[in-house]
């Protein structure tokens, strides 16, 4: 009875948020996927008409669509390889103890509260301009050419910028997991004269395991429709070489302003983002269980 | 406690929103210098019309542009007026999406607007947009480091002449770069450069059947030349190089030749703002001989949306934004050199004008010598030089703008890139019902 | 001869510690410092880092090109809006699937998160309609909506994991106590719940405040957020990077600051429930 009673009191609590998001995914995602069945480009007013899969079929004919796909999880898997490992160096680096310990913990987060798009405009502009940037400058002073990074390595650059947006973010989730590490274990390892690489393998990384888990999910799920920097600093070039499903639909509809080829391409985007979340639940999702 | 707080001073901020006052115009324009300067002057029409207040809505070209197309196209309502150019301006109205202009002031004097100018923001002999600035394109060089080579530049210089002067003047180790052309990817950026530059080469983008044409030889000597030109003697990163990037490199003296936009003149010989002011020539756009030169023809004009709410008023901020006596306020505030350029007759016919802006020659005679309605040597079914007036054409200008940045950054070969564009156009006007 | 070897190592930390802080920190500096310069300064080469005029010139000229108090208010009240609303829904819901677990809690929850892969650009059009016939673009009213149903996943998630960490024995002891649910909630929870609740709410102003296309593509000049704003600087007008500098620093200082001074309550809270 009081069983029952709690179970309609929870449901009741979970209600507005589950019925809102239902919201919020079903309307949109309905309109969305009417939308990809239908010629329809906001340019040309009242040619509308029932299309079948041909907007399927343009947008995954698109001569780009597998460098897009490839560029996508690149981008990902680029990212979530340096915040993961560098922000493990940092946490580990932050938490021993050193003057000014304090402060350089502030200076290594700030990038987190910086904007995508000033950072995108910050890094493009002020630092891998090939002639006012501030590499190219260290660049002549070493008596190199500068090198035009966007346009020669956009795809790199690109994953540098995230990263660095990024990097704050798993240092500190690693941060809050290590300090919650046992103490008196790693000393009593350093006793038994283990020496730094085998603690941290047989004792440190285990216990970040779910930190990093966490870390790797949530950036995903942002990582995955990134846009901003990719349209501040290269729009989606040179070529298409960096490119990303993102980017592609949004030449769709914003360009072409092809609402049909837009939609299709959101349907296939959150089609290959659930098969990214399935593939992702199974391989870390042992991680999450209580 | 502290939530509910929150929630309410949310909910009571939120709610003072929805009242605005009734004669507010809401003005989308872009961050160019010209625009920014008419924000900063705009003062002088509220204390004139004290029942209108302006809001602005500042944006860089393309945000601008996908925000404004969005909202005209799905009858938003949140612009009353909207800054556009001679590509929007026959496609829309002929949506019936702009308000005629003809309630623009006793004193407007339309028939004193550039002929060519005017042209192209009729649709039925009806005025759509009002030009706030015209534009060709033309060859501004640095009358310096010409006489240093010991080269002359002609007032109506060649392809040829010009690549291989721009050869001779490069100084990379002085940062030094014979030329600086466009090579950021955009149908407004690169692809119109080198739409112009490839109609003066013979080429061009469709045939009378709109069969896309990047398969052609013209095309491939287009391309070509201008990748080799701006390898030898361009400067680094000319791929990401726009409008703006590349004023900004001449105006800090790193360019020899700069062939743009005539609108750039007054920026480049502005001492306030250009290093080497007092040190620019200028020339009309190369032509090879074929009957065309590469120069352009654009305005950025004032339109109203057919859906607002504020038509009147509207069209009476754009009369006086657009008028002859904002001419002379722009004059008497910041000098004659620094008036819009590229709309009047009146202008330049302007003696004080002719005197202080010593591109206005060159200036008129590139805008004249531009024809939208016939701008390539073989006949084509579009209309625009540097863009094909049809609504497919930033779509496929963009995708083709990439592929020509591409060739430039070196990460495709010119044949490659000629090859995709074929494609990628192809593919777009099939989907557009041009071509089976 | 121990304190020694803690003394250099403490020594070498630091080197390394304020080394890789300051390069991280680097882009934020120079462009903090760059805002102060005039354009011809800030492009000049070899460039300077301390020893130039220093002006506040562009600052004036970004304010009056755009009114900067206005964006920073809509940013202030779309972040603050929006982080509280989805609290207010959220609370309930986490709390809920933290106490009162099913079996499909785990699958709500990952559902969830999945509506947060839908990528925006796809949904736009719809979006806009929507918005059109609700009389919502260019609202404030619009994008407290928007940017609290984009957040809600991660907030719910970030409270549950957090709610969970609870030990549900003191509730049980409680009510057997004869603790009413309000005295319940009041005395026991909320002084345990706090911390996750404060963390949850800084992650999400952050987030909030940083979204850049709900923002950019909603709305035109009454509600355009910092993100906004920025969007006119993001081509170059000649010599333009002190003033985008300018314009870059002011965007971030509020949340910069913010984000600094409760950085400790932010990391509180900020394990997703990592920690064990």
């Amino acid at each position: 009875m009081a069983t029952m009673h709690t179970q309609n009191t929870a449901r009741l609590m979970m209600s507005p948020a589950v019925l809102m998001l239902l919201v919020w995914m079903v309307v949109p995602l309905g309109m969305t996927l009417y939308f990809s069945f239908l010629r329809y480009n906001l340019l040309m007013p009242g040619m509308e008409h029932f299309t079948g899969f041909g907007n399927y079929e343009f947008f995954l004919s698109d001569p780009a669509f597998f460098e897009a796909l490839a560029n996508t999880l690149l981008l990902v898997g680029g990212v979530l390889l340096v915040t993961v490992v560098g922000g493990t160096f940092l946490a580990i680096l932050i938490n021993q103890p050193f003057w000014g310990q304090g402060i350089v913990r502030l200076l290594v987060i700030a990038p987190f509260f910086v904007m995508p798009t000033v950072s995108a405009l910050v890094w493009k502009n002020m630092l891998m301009h090939p002639v006012n940037g501030l590499f190219a400058w260290i660049a002549h002073g070493f008596g190199l050419d500068p090198v035009d990074w966007l346009a020669v390595l956009p795809l790199f650059s690109i994953t540098m910028i995230v990263a660095w947006g990024w990097l704050p973010f798993a240092t500190l989730i690693i941060l809050t997991a290590l300090q919650s590490l046992d103490q008196e274990q790693q000393e009593a390892a350093e006793m038994d004269g283990a020496g730094i690489v085998s603690i941290f393998t047989y004792i440190t990384l285990p216990h970040l395991s779910r930190a990093l888990t966490v870390v790797v999910l949530i950036e995903t799920i942002f990582l995955l429709s990134i846009f901003a920097e990719i349209y501040v600093t290269t729009s989606g070039g040179p070529g298409t070489a960096s490119t990303n499903i993102s980017f592609l639909i949004y030449a769709e509809a914003l360009l072409k302003y092809d609402v049909g080829s837009a939609a299709a391409g959101g349907v296939v985007a959150i089609i290959l983002a659930n098969i990214v979340a399935i593939f992702l639940i199974r391989m870390i999702g042992k991680n999450l269980e209580a | 406690m502290v939530l509910t707080r929150l929630a309410l001073t949310a909910g009571v901020l939120l709610a003072s929103t929805a009242l605005a006052s009734a004669e507010t115009l809401t003005i989308a324009t872009v961050n160019n210098g010209d625009m920014i300067r008419m924000q900063k002057l705009s003062s002088e029409f509220t204390a004139q019309n004290p029942d209108i207040e302006l809001e602005w809505v500042t944006m860089e070209e393309n945000v601008l542009r996908q925000k404004v197309t969005t909202d005209i196209a799905t009858k938003g309502g949140q612009f009353d007026i909207m800054t556009i150019g001679t590509y929007e301006v026959p496609i829309w109205a002929k949506q019936n999406w702009l308000v005629a202009l003809d309630d623009l002031g006793a004193d407007y004097d339309v028939d004193d607007l550039l002929p060519a100018i005017r042209g192209g923001l009729t649709v039925d002999g009806k005025l759509y947009a009002a030009p706030f600035y015209g534009e060709s394109s033309m060859v501004m060089y640095r009358t310096d480091l010409f006489e240093k080579a010991g080269i002359d530049m002609p007032d109506a210089p060649t392809w040829d002449f010009v690549a291989d002067a721009a050869r001779k003047i490069t100084d990379k180790d002085n940062e030094i770069y014979g030329v600086c052309l466009r090579g950021k990817a955009g149908w407004g950026e690169n692809t119109a450069f080198l739409s112009a530059t490839a109609n003066s080469f013979g080429a061009r983008w469709f045939d009378m059947d709109w069969n896309p044409q990047f398969d052609t030889p013209q095309w491939k000597n287009t391309l070509t030349f201008y990748v080799d030109l701006l390898n030898d003697a361009g400067p680094p990163g000319a791929s990401s190089n726009g409008f703006n990037e590349n004023l900004a490199l001449f105006q800090s003296g790193k360019c020899g030749m700069w062939i743009d936009a005539t609108v750039a003149a007054s920026f480049v010989t502005n001492p306030a703002e250009s290093k080497v002011a007092d040190q620019v020539g200028f020339a009309m756009a190369p032509d090879n001989g074929l009957g065309k030169r590469g120069n352009w023809l654009w305005a950025w004009s004032l339109a109203v949306p057919a859906g607002s709410e504020k038509q009147a008023a509207a069209q009476k901020f754009i009369g006086w934004a657009t008028s002859k006596a904002y001419a002379e306020l722009v004059a008497s505030k910041e000098g004659w050199a620094n008036v819009p350029p590229g709309t009047r007759t009146s202008l330049y016919e302007n003696a004080e004008y002719q005197k202080a802006a010593p591109f206005a020659a060159m200036t008129l005679e590139s805008i004249k010598a531009a024809d939208p309605t016939k701008p390539t040597v073989d006949p084509v079914p579009y209309v625009g030089v540097q863009f094909v007036a049809i609504p497919e054409f930033q779509g496929i200008g963009t995708a083709v703008g990439q592929q020509f940045s591409a060739a430039l950054a070196g990460t495709t070969s010119v044949d490659q890139a000629l090859k995709n564009a074929q494609n990628l156009t192809e593919r777009e006007m099939k989907r557009g019902g041009y071509i089976k | 001869m121990a304190r020694e070897t803690t003394r250099n190592r403490k020594l070498v930390f630091t080197v390394i510690g304020w080394t890789i802080g300051l390069t991280l920190f680097f882009p934020i500096l120079w462009t903090i410092i760059t805002s102060f310069k005039t354009e011809g300064e800030a492009i000049a080469s070899p460039p300077s880092f301390v020893f130039f005029q220093w002006t506040l010139e562009n600052y004036f000229e970004v304010q009056t090109r755009s009114d900067y108090f206005k964006h920073a208010m809509n940013s202030v009240i779309i972040s603050l809006g929006s982080t509280g609303l989805g609290l207010l829904v959220a609370i309930p819901a986490a709390w809920a699937m933290a106490f009162s677990p099913t079996k499909h809690t785990k699958n709500v929850l990952m559902w969830m998160l999945s509506t947060k892969m839908l990528p925006p650009v796809g949904v736009l059009v719809p979006i806009f309609l929507i918005f059109r016939d609700f009389g919502l673009l260019d609202t404030r009213t619009g994008l407290v909506a928007v940017l609290m149903l984009m957040n809600l996943p991660i907030i719910v998630w970030m409270l549950y994991t957090y709610f969970k960490e609870i030990p549900g024995e003191i509730l049980e002891a409680a009510r057997m106590d004869g603790a009413t649910l309000g005295k319940e909630i009041v005395y026991i929870l909320a002084p345990m719940a706090v911390p996750g609740i404060a963390s949850t709410l800084l992650l999400n102003i952050i987030l909030a405040w940083n979204e850049a296309f709900w923002t950019l593509n909603l709305t035109a000049a009454d509600a355009a957020p910092l993100s906004a704003f920025i969007a006119s600087y993001s081509s170059p007008e000649g010599l333009f990077w002190a003033k985008l500098s300018a314009a870059s620093t002011m965007a971030i200082a509020p949340i910069l600051v913010m984000g600094w001074f409760s950085q400790k309550q932010l990391v509180r809270g900020l394990t997703f429930g990592a920690v064990k």
